[in-house]
């Protein structure tokens, strides 16, 4: 009996002998988990590897330089090519089971331990005392809405969502406009101004304004600062911006609509582009005037663009940083959530209430986010 | 009836006129208000330590004959304050942390797309819905998970981090241009003979440079203009710190010396504005992608 059976289980159609065929399903299962975690593995000891000799080379930074690129480009697309060729080594019947493990197997691998695992841990955080030990309940979701600095933060960021986003698609939206008039030339080369300030970075913006607003006492010198300058020419006593509380915030929100303006500007004016031009000059017939016919018929036909760039600007203003940190490190009032999370970190050391204040942007991005990919979505299935 | 046309036609001529005129000057006003801070900055990163910090850099314009130029700010900047080296560490950083996310997401995209494999359809959906995450969310956990690795403060801790925060969007991206490629084309390649890795690096590669380039600048502008992540991860020792936290440390260490300032800031802000003038269009079409990373 054992005899027939063993035979059976080699013949080519597998039906009649189910352990076997798990057995196989089982080494299937391992060689995929396996090959997806080796490339990312191996990539880990060789960029830890590396990034050890890295560091160690002082001298030449341009050696450095080289190593990195060598290691980004060929290390990680070496490693793929490596996979490949353990792939095709494999019995045939496994072969084509496991491959596709090997392409999408390092991108599961690293997001989950560097994107799901700690989103899922900074949750558990956010319901733990400051070195993450205790649990605490909701202590710190009400430590936030009650105490006094976590409130201001909150505060801000609310005032920040309601100006940036309404200014930058204001001024992009009324640039779009006016450029649209301009011959293409003009046009193109008018709206590279605007737009360029997308590639700064917000430290350098930051470094940008406040030679803007640099304010010096009166008896010390000459004001260097634009908006001082231009006070002193006409006679009137020099401000501190960035301690005028409370508009000292709306100071700090006009650096990010001098860099969100261009983008705002740039999705609307394609929009407007796309509006049919009879529509338009149906209207004119019918006796709208310019300003009617751009009130009635342009804005409600980009309106869903103008939801886009709303909804981005927002999401990137909750999430600003860089500008408070580096203006006023979030003194004089003028912190918001996202640096009030970086603070509460790795300032008072409390995790707890920074990964509450993590979550409370989460909640904050989530919707916005959804409604993003989904139209993005959209947008692709149309194209 | 005539004379009433003609005359209302020379009136809409001579409000046309005046139209494009108020049309231009607001566009120079507007224009004006935008590249004055960024003039500033330029102006002054040029002019001696003591014309800096003593008078207005508009100054300029009114004695044009009498103006000094120097050099010497950017070369202290380079060298005393370590601008130099912080901008090859920020190509350290930069390069691999565009490149790897890339590779990675472009393989993953292939099989998403042209491959049949169990959990196909979750795992992609699972990849979308981390699209929402904002990165705020991952820094504690991933911080403490580097100290105990002891990979904190290394320039594989960055890279790797940049790759978990930048491959949603890039999956996800190039899952949809890969996905539309016609699937005429990978089935005579399959029934030549060809592998899917030959198929993927000698079709599919060749065939997406548009989505890869715009991406690849998206994230290249993203790390190298980020501030947080470097801060978190990387740390300001001098043998690794970035141009972001370079200028960041000068604003706090020398924040009234403006020459210093307005130097660092241009060198932060050289390569970036190099890109986006050379690379426009696909940065456009990166930028708009960019509305869906988390």
């Amino acid at each position: 009996m054992s005899a027939t059976g063993t035979e059976l289980s080699e013949q080519p159609t597998p039906q009649g002998s189910p352990p076997e065929r798990e057995r196989s399903g089982f080494t299937t299962n391992l060689l995929r988990v396996g090959v997806s975690l080796v490339v990312p593995v191996l990539a880990a000891l060789g960029l830890y590897w590396s990034g050890i000799v890295l560091l160690n080379e002082d001298s030449n930074r341009a050696v450095v330089v080289l190593a990195a690129l060598v290691v980004g480009v060929l290390g990680v697309f070496g490693l793929y090519y490596g996979m490949d060729w353990l792939v095709n080594k494999l019995p045939d019947h496994v072969r084509d089971k496991v491959r596709p493990f090997a392409f999408v197997g390092p991108a599961v691998v690293v997001l989950g331990v560097f994107l799901l695992y700690p989103t899922i841990n900074t949750f558990f955080l956010s319901f733990r005392d400051s070195d993450g030990e205790g649990f605490v309940g909701l202590d710190n979701f009400v430590n936030l809405f009650t105490e006094g600095d976590a409130l201001l933060a909150l505060r801000n960021s609310f005032l920040w969502v309601l100006v940036v986003p309404l200014l930058s698609v204001v001024i992009g939206l009324g640039f779009a406009v006016l450029a649209d008039r301009l011959g293409r030339k003009g046009e193109a080369f008018s709206k590279t101004f605007i737009f360029m300030p997308m590639a700064i970075s917000f430290v350098g913006a930051s470094i940008v304004w406040r030679f803007i607003y640099n304010f010096r006492p009166e008896g010390f010198g000459e004001q260097i600062g634009l908006l001082n300058g231009i006070l002193q020419a006409v006679g009137t006593e020099p401000v501190a911006w960035l301690l005028l509380e409370p508009w000292n915030n709306f100071f700090l929100m006009i650096i990010l609509v001098w860099l969100q303006t261009g983008f705002a500007m740039v999705i609307l004016s394609a929009a407007i582009k796309s509006v049919p031009e009879d529509i338009i000059e149906a209207a004119r017939i019918d006796g709208a005037s310019e300003f009617q016919v751009f009130l009635k018929v342009v804005i409600p036909s980009i309106s869903s663009s103008i939801v886009v760039v709303a909804t981005t600007v927002i999401i990137t203003v909750w999430k600003v940083f860089d500008i408070v940190f580096v203006m006023t490190g979030g003194l004089f009032d003028t912190t918001v959530v996202a640096e009030k999370m970086v603070t509460e970190f790795f300032t008072f050391r409390n995790s707890g209430n920074g990964a509450a204040l993590a979550v409370v942007l989460l909640v904050a991005i989530i919707p916005l986010m959804i409604a993003n990919v989904r139209r993005f979505r959209e947008q692709e299935a149309t194209r | 009836m005539t004379a009433a046309t003609v005359t209302s036609q020379e009136k809409s001529f001579l409000s046309r006129i005046t139209d494009r005129w108020i049309v231009k000057l607001s566009i120079l006003i507007i224009v004006i208000i935008w590249i004055v801070p960024t003039l500033g900055v330029l102006v002054s990163s040029f002019r001696p330590a003591a014309q800096v910090n003593t008078n207005g850099w508009w100054t300029v314009f009114t004695n044009l004959g009498a103006n000094e130029w120097t050099l010497d700010n950017y070369s202290n900047v380079l060298t005393s304050e370590g601008f130099g080296n912080a901008f090859l560490n920020s190509l350290a950083v930069t390069i691999p942390a565009t490149v790897i996310p890339i590779t990675i997401a472009a393989f993953a995209a292939y099989a998403f797309a042209w491959m049949d494999f169990p959990g196909r359809q979750w795992i992609f959906i699972t990849v979308v819905a981390l699209l929402v995450i904002p990165l705020q969310m991952a820094l504690i956990p991933l911080l403490q998970l580097y100290t105990t690795f002891g990979l904190n403060g290394t320039f594989p801790a960055i890279w790797l981090a940049h790759t978990g925060f930048g491959l949603p969007l890039a999956i996800y991206l190039l899952r949809n241009y890969i996905g539309s490629l016609p699937s005429s084309l990978m089935e005579s390649a399959e029934i030549d003979g060809a592998t899917h890795f030959e198929i993927f690096t000698k079709l599919v590669v060749p065939l997406s440079v548009p989505v890869l380039a715009s991406f690849a600048i998206f994230q290249f502008l993203w790390v190298w203009n980020d501030l947080l992540v470097a801060l978190v991860f990387l740390g300001g020792e001098p043998d690794v710190r970035v141009v972001t936290l370079a200028l960041r440390d000068l604003n706090g260490s020398r924040g009234s010396q403006w020459h210093l300032l307005t130097a660092g800031a241009f060198v932060t802000m050289a390569l970036p504005l190099a890109v986006f003038l050379t690379l426009q269009r696909y940065f456009v079409r990166g930028l708009t992608a960019g509305s869906v990373k988390g």
